[in-house]
């Protein structure tokens, strides 16, 4: 029965010039469902002032087998980095 | 808490030393293990299985202190009492989405917990036979999940840990509102001091036996702590709660009720502690094979719950699915 529920993930924003965050997950029917069950869920304690819900099948994620191809090559391009670059000090903060 | 007690428990894993050792390394060097990462099969079974036990607990626990939300005192008292009810409920689903993350299905743990195949905590299989018992249950089955919750907090497993934060963050006022109410009971009439005495009685040792069995005893526990899915063994945790809540019973006016605890100098590497009388374990392994006085009550309350809520769940689904072939044959249109 709850399988035919659909899964819903929850994110937050805790107050404006925040970004919104995940925080778990809900199964709900449908979308406005989901919100009302990740109001009594997740925002019991004036946790945000916005939330959104997400169909959990329509999220991609990259795959943690391929992380180090992802992610590595970053860390080889120090050039990258403020720190690489040589100002002499008179010159100043830059 | 209700996790401590881990029972039954399953850490055996059949992957290669490689793969193990690369694993251990990971958790050694406190890196946190995330749902979609490569994990021993034991592993993910351990934990679908603790925060299977852990949410259950969460949800039946709302039962035993339900029953007296329309028999509340006074109105501030209800209010409390609600609130927390709820909060129970919040804790069990925040769970049961950290469990989904492993793979396994709400629909599964449902019926798990409805067939009797799933275990929870069985200090909820005791009855709550007075209003004393409500302040007893925030007081000392709060006060011991914090003293196992606030360690899971660290467990290894991403999501389990962010969602013992959540529940860490809420408990602390579900212990204080029932302490308060031991306190006001214990100002009291004599009567009211007496009912508070009682269910200081009757839910001692229970509460003593949530930590699980002691560590010689606790066959799995091991393995647990090498993965960091839990960071003291159940005897530290218990000793923990002890030493934190006979001092409290004290100033409450009462008395524990077992006659061999006394103050040992030697308990905790020398800094001192209470020593407890043996706990019955008989009792707890009765309890927890389905003889308590309330399981079949806690399971029943439960599934007719879910049964007599199938409807709605059919007629949201409906209301969706309709929603649903409403707007595509507008778009067809
Ligand atoms: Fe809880
Ligand atoms: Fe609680």
């Amino acid at each position: 029965m709850t399988d035919e529920m659909p899964l819903w993930e929850v994110f937050i924003r805790p107050r404006n010039g925040l970004a919104h965050k995940h925080v778990g997950s809900v199964h709900a029917a449908d979308a406005t469902l989901a919100l009302d069950a990740a109001r009594d869920v997740y925002t019991r304690r004036g946790e945000g002032n916005s939330i959104w819900v997400v169909p959990s099948a329509a999220i991609t994620a990259s795959d943690p087998e391929h992380a180090d191809e992802t992610f590595d090559p970053t860390a080889d391009k120090i050039y990258r980095h403020p720190t690489f670059y040589e100002i002499p000090e008179d010159v100043g903060h830059m | 808490m209700y996790s401590q007690g881990l029972i039954g428990a399953d850490g055996r894993t059949e992957e290669d030393e490689t793969f193990l050792e690369a694993f251990q390394k990971r958790i050694d060097a406190e890196e946190k293990i995330e749902p979609k990462d490569a994990m021993p099969e034991g592993y993910r079974r351990t934990l679908i299985r603790q925060i299977g036990q852990h949410a259950h607990s969460e949800i039946v626990g709302m039962l035993p202190e339900g029953n007296w939300i329309t028999r509340a005192p006074t109105l501030k008292r209800k209010a409390a009492l609600l609130a927390k009810v709820q909060d129970e409920g919040g804790h069990g689903l925040y769970l049961y989405a950290a469990a989904e993350t492993l793979g396994v299905s709400r629909a599964q743990m449902t019926e798990e917990l409805h067939s009797g195949k799933a275990k929870y905590s069985s200090i909820f299989n005791y009855p709550t036979l007075s209003w004393a018992d409500i302040g007893a249950i925030g007081w000392l089955v709060d006060g011991a999940a914090i003293m196992n919750q606030i360690p899971l907090c660290r467990c290894s497993f991403g999501p389990y840990a962010r969602a013992m934060i959540r529940i860490c963050k809420e408990e602390s006022f579900h212990q204080r509102q029932g302490y308060e109410i031991m306190l006001t009971l214990c100002r009291g009439t004599p009567e009211q001091k007496e009912m508070a005495q009682d269910a200081l009685n009757r839910f001692w040792w229970p509460a003593l036996m949530m930590f699980g069995p002691h560590d010689k005893d606790s066959a799995h526990s091991e393995q647990s702590m090498k993965w960091k899915i839990k960071r003291f063994s159940n005897d530290q945790l218990r000793q923990k709660f002890i030493d934190a809540t006979v001092p409290q019973a004290e100033y409450l006016g009462l008395s524990v009720p077992d006659p061999e605890l006394h103050w040992d100098p030697e308990l905790n590497d020398g800094k001192g502690g209470y020593r407890h009388g043996p706990i019955d374990w008989d009792e707890f392994w009765r309890v927890v094979k389905g003889d308590g006085a309330m399981n079949r009550d806690r399971i029943n309350a439960r599934r007719r719950a879910w049964e007599e809520g199938a409807w709605v769940r059919e007629a949201a689904l409906a209301h969706a699915e309709k929603q649903r072939s409403r707007a595509a044959k507008l778009a067809a249109e």
